[in-house]
């Protein structure tokens, strides 16, 4: 059921994220995020995580994509006019990409401690909300303030970059 | 049941597609974009680590709480990249990041 689940949403989520990279009209290709950035979520739920699945939801597939979409359509944003490919930059970018996954599975299969399955949980029944909410205010109490303030800083410069004239 | 490698080469393989997408596209939102995307990737090992590393017979919850602060802080980095790059559409009007070259040296 659980394996089913997470090899069902992982494809789901590898698909629309190569869409993401192969299809030319923005808005599709952000439409393609949003749906990645929900398989994502359904795998955090498969994770027993499903408080981060719902923030995942509320604010990447929400809010950040809703910006993103806005800015698409108040830019205009056309096709991506094709234009000739730098054959030496493709090649070197695919290079790139395929090393890193080369690395990266040769990591993962050297040692059997990464293929034992999920373990089962002392007390599968515990608040997950609950949990993060003791952690963050017993141990990160002073992170997440400043947390408060980045924010803060953001929005004030959000507000400086969007002044029709620049000082 | 899963396993915790086929967690990471699921994320190892949405950040390598994200890669892909820095290297490869040449519109400045797409890269944006695929940079989010890398980002995700990194939350779900995050997340598979907390799973899959037990403390006291219960699951870990040091790195949710990172990858909450993640979330903040990439929410916070998208509202000032848009800013950014429509300041820069009305200055240069375009985002094709090969008429962007404006400091390179």
């Amino acid at each position: 059921m659980l394996l089913s689940a997470f090899w069902f949403f992982a494809t789901l989520m590898i698909a629309f994220g190569t869409c993401v990279v192969l299809l030319r009209n923005p808005v599709s290709c952000a439409m393609s995020l949003v749906m990645s950035f929900v398989s994502l979520a359904a795998l955090f739920f498969t994770l027993d995580a499903p408080f981060i699945g719902i923030i995942q939801v509320l604010v990447y597939a929400g809010a950040v994509m809703v910006l993103f979409l806005f800015i698409i359509m108040l830019l205009d944003l056309r096709t991506e006019k094709s234009r000739t490919l730098n054959i030496g930059a493709t090649a070197g970018g695919v290079l790139v990409v395929a090393a890193f996954l080369c690395i990266l599975i040769r990591i993962v299969t050297s040692t059997s401690a990464f293929s034992l399955p999920i373990p089962p949980q002392h007390d599968p029944q515990i608040s997950d909300v609950r949990m993060i909410g003791m952690t963050i205010f017993h141990s990160f109490g002073l992170p997440f303030e400043v947390l408060g303030v980045l924010l803060l800083v953001a929005t004030v410069g959000v507000v400086v970059l969007s002044r029709k004239t620049l000082r | 049941m899963p396993t915790l490698a086929n967690y990471l080469i699921a994320s190892g393989l949405l950040f390598a597609i994200g890669l892909g997408g820095v290297l490869l596209r040449r519109s400045i939102i797409i890269i944006f974009m695929s940079l989010e995307m890398m980002l995700s990737a990194a939350n779900l090992s995050l997340i598979a680590f907390s799973r899959f590393g037990l403390v006291s017979g219960q699951q870990n919850y040091d790195p949710q709480v990172l990858v909450f602060f993640i979330i903040t802080v990439a929410a916070a980095e998208v509202a000032v990249g848009l800013a950014i790059i429509v300041s820069l559409y009305r200055a240069r009007r375009t985002t094709h990041v090969e008429d962007l070259d404006h400091l390179k040296f």
